[in-house]
């Protein structure tokens, strides 16, 4: 028998064996409050708050955690509950700040909705300041352990879903709180700044660096030339905050909203990401045919990189040199756009709009500085950048729809895809293939590597042109170069392709890693909540953009061939070794 | 990290025998750990860093436990861990004035350390020898019938030991 059936509440619902009291209760209507409970993460059972009355049982149980069984009965709204889940949001509210109205997290946050949903109107247990030390060090990630309520939710998430492991709860009873070693500052250990501790704590005690006040200040600036880039995944989630659905594509009112907050010129990121592949895909090309060291692996994701330069040095070597489009991006508006616009680049303020804390971190980089300048001036997250719209008083929804500027804001479907995990790895593989094949690809769309599956694969045969650069390596069949890839996104399963890697049992010749799950669009610096729901809805929309693109393919970017004709020369020349590709370096665990 | 390299290097060899003594698995943590605590009642966050590299579990997971478990400090401790009985058979038959005998003795306050890291003074959940309270153990050993006139003497049987 694989079904049960169960009453909750005075009603009979059958469910499968092995399902929780929260789950039943879901599908009879009953919303049982929790706090603890994170929709993508084990079960934890630790803040109580979900308890019910089940019959035989002589205390309250936890919903979350409780399994059903045959004819059990379960009451989710007596006296006895109500009072039990009040008192639990009492004593956290007697070790929790009482600043709401100053917190970023107000009116989003769950100790907060849940203390008004229950009716929470007096505490009656002594307010207890606890006085931790703030960690602000970090230019990604900030940290309030005085806010935190012992979730354990980013313990979670750091530790299963980034296998990084850098937070843990610490000390014990009273004076248990979710901490780094030794009190240590984020910066001093390997965290690799994704921020998906962010996006999971119910309350404030993660958030991201703000960095909007710089941009208000540049954007006042009469003297400065503010330029701003947008991520492929901002176009799918900027609208949630402001109220729109998940997966809303606002990618034309994005252009109009920024022009609006003072922006001299708004341009894409997706432009760069398009370069990329060029830059790219010909290094991939230049590998497999020169024997250089194989898996290649992308490097578009900050968050990747640290992790890799902390966990795997000794596959540095595999890493594309390409810097990620964000830098490109920079390096490239300080020369090649200065130089068109006859701007001086000092006076060029280069803004990116990232989904991404890790992307902060990335520009602070010393070597991000090619142009002669520092490339990328400030990043903002989906989140920051919310903040600055819903500050201006900028009504969104009823924006006119206008196209980013030329040139850097000229773009394909291909670059709108790296948003997505899997995005970089299809972009880049309709290029290769007419780069290889001198034929135009018929079916663009790689559904194998799409999608929120840890890790994906395909196999791509590419039949050679006459004379293809590539030849050697299928020496056994001339005609055809056979492509296998893999893609990876969290970095819990970026770890089980390394140890492939590693071990040399890795049957792939290119590997996408994405640091956060579902790639950018799950990215820590987007909408709260971000949860894997949201994230299959902005999967979709950006999928939808790369459609309703008139071009598709990075190749065809006509902005990005009259750069090369203009400026770099060619792909993996002179000029763009210099701005367009770095190095990486080792460093320590702990 | 901003940690001297001498101090991980120093740590490293002495933390490397004891995690080869019991294996790197990581349900020999506790014990691992009571074994690199031996030396000077404490675990130093180079010592730490060695157990979670030698055990390959993340630090932030080794530091969690060190500071649940009681017996475990991070914070450097005497030689001698005086641990002062709070359950409440020891309160009624004057734990509170013993324990003022010893922070006036020592000149520190319960949870401190003398300079010469020679005494630390804890409280200690019921040492089930309540039929001698109040009591407190001092290392492995306990005394009984305590009174604020024994205390000098209980500490000067430490310093002969």
């Amino acid at each position: 028998m694989d079904n049960v059936n169960l009453t909750i509440d005075g009603q009979v619902v059958e469910v499968p064996v092995g399902s929780t009291i929260l789950e039943a209760a879901q599908l009879l209507g009953i919303d049982i409050p929790t706090l603890c409970y994170h929709p993508d993460q084990s079960i934890k059972a630790v803040c109580r708050v979900c308890v019910v009355e089940v019959e035989g049982q002589r205390v309250l149980q936890p919903a979350c955690a409780y399994p059903v069984a045959e004819g059990m009965q379960v009451r989710t709204n007596t006296a006895r509950v109500r009072e039990a889940r009040k008192t639990i949001i009492e004593l956290m509210l007697a070790h929790h700040p009482q600043d709401c109205l100053q917190c970023e997290r107000n009116l989003n946050c769950e100790l907060q909705a849940l203390a008004h949903r229950l009716g929470v109107r007096e505490v009656s247990f002594p307010y207890v300041e606890r006085q931790l030390p703030l960690d602000e060090l970090s230019p990604s990630v900030i940290r309030d352990p005085n806010k935190c309520i012992n979730c354990r939710r980013c313990v979670s998430v750091c530790h299963d879903i980034q296998g990084v492991g850098i937070l843990d709860s610490v000390n014990r009873g009273f004076d248990t709180v979710v901490s780094a070693p030794f009190w240590r500052s984020l910066i001093e250990l390997s965290c690799v700044n994704c921020g998906q501790c962010i996006l999971v704590c119910p309350v404030g005690a993660i958030k991201e660096k703000d960095d909007t006040e710089i941009v208000w200040a540049a954007l006042a600036d009469p003297t400065k030339h503010v330029v701003v880039q947008t991520a492929p995944a901002i176009r799918v989630s900027i609208g949630e905050e402001l109220d729109l659905p998940p997966g809303t594509r606002v990618t034309k009112k994005l252009t109009t909203a920024l022009r609006r907050l003072g922006f001299d010129r708004v341009f894409d990121t997706d432009f760069s990401a398009d370069l990329t592949i060029l830059e790219e895909g010909s290094e991939l090309l230049e590998r497999l045919s020169a024997g250089g060291i194989l898996p290649m692996i992308t490097s578009c994701s900050p968050g990747w990189i640290k992790f890799i330069e902390h966990y795997y040095p000794d596959l540095l070597g595999h890493l594309s040199t390409c810097k990620s489009p964000q830098q490109m991006f920079g390096a490239l508006t300080k020369t090649y756009y200065a130089e068109k616009a006859g701007i001086d680049p000092e006076d060029i303020v280069m803004v990116s709009i990232m989904p991404c804390t890790a992307k902060k971190f990335e520009a602070n980089r010393p070597e991000m500085t090619d142009s002669g300048f520092v490339d990328v001036d400030v990043v903002l997250t989906t989140r920051e950048l919310g903040r600055m719209l819903r500050e201006a008083g900028i009504d969104f929804a009823e924006l006119p729809e206008e196209e980013y500027d030329a040139p850097l804001g000229i773009s394909t479907g291909a670059g709108a895809i790296f948003g997505a995990s899997g995005g970089v790895m299809e972009a880049a593989l309709r290029t290769v293939y007419e780069l290889v094949t001198g034929t135009e690809l018929e079916n663009l769309d790689f559904e194998d590597v799409r999608g929120l599956e840890g890790i994906k694969s395909a196999v791509v045969k590419l039949p050679l042109k006459e004379a293809a650069a590539a030849q050697e390596v299928a020496a056994d069949n001339p005609q055809t170069l056979e492509v296998k890839v893999a893609v990876a996104h969290s970095l819990k399963h970026a770890r089980v392709l390394l140890e492939q890697i590693r071990s040399g049992e890795a049957d792939f010749q290119f590997l996408e890693v994405m640091c956060c799950p579902g790639g950018c669009i799950g990215g820590g610096g987007q909408p709260i909540p971000t949860t894997n729901g949201e994230r299959m809805e902005r999967i979709v929309a950006i999928y939808e953009e790369d459609k309703g693109m008139p071009l598709r393919k990075s190749h065809d970017n006509p902005a990005v061939q009259t750069l090369y004709e203009e400026f770099l020369g060619k792909p993996l020349g002179e000029k763009s070794h210099k701005l367009l590709h770095t190095h990486y370096q080792a460093r320590e665990k702990f | 990290m901003a940690i001297a390299k001498e101090q991980l290097d120093s740590a490293e060899k002495r933390v490397l025998q004891i995690v080869s003594r019991y294996g790197a698995n990581e349900e020999h943590l506790l014990q691992i750990l009571h074994d690199v605590q031996a030396d000077d009642n404490s675990l130093s966050e180079a010592e730490l860093i060695q157990v979670a590299r030698a055990m390959d579990i993340p630090l932030s997971r080794v530091y969690g436990v060190a500071t649940f478990y009681s017996m475990y400090s991070v914070r450097p401790r005497g030689k001698f861990i005086i641990r002062i009985c709070e359950s409440a058979p020891c309160h009624i038959t004057g734990a509170q004035s013993v324990i003022r005998a010893f922070e006036q003795a020592l000149g520190i306050k319960m949870g401190e350390t003398t300079k010469d890291r020679k005494f630390t003074l804890e409280y200690t959940s019921c040492l089930g020898v309540c039929g001698v309270a109040p009591a407190v153990m001092i290392n492995d050993r306990v005394y009984g019938n305590l009174t604020p006139d024994k205390v000098q003497e209980v500490l000067s049987a430490c310093e002969n030991d």
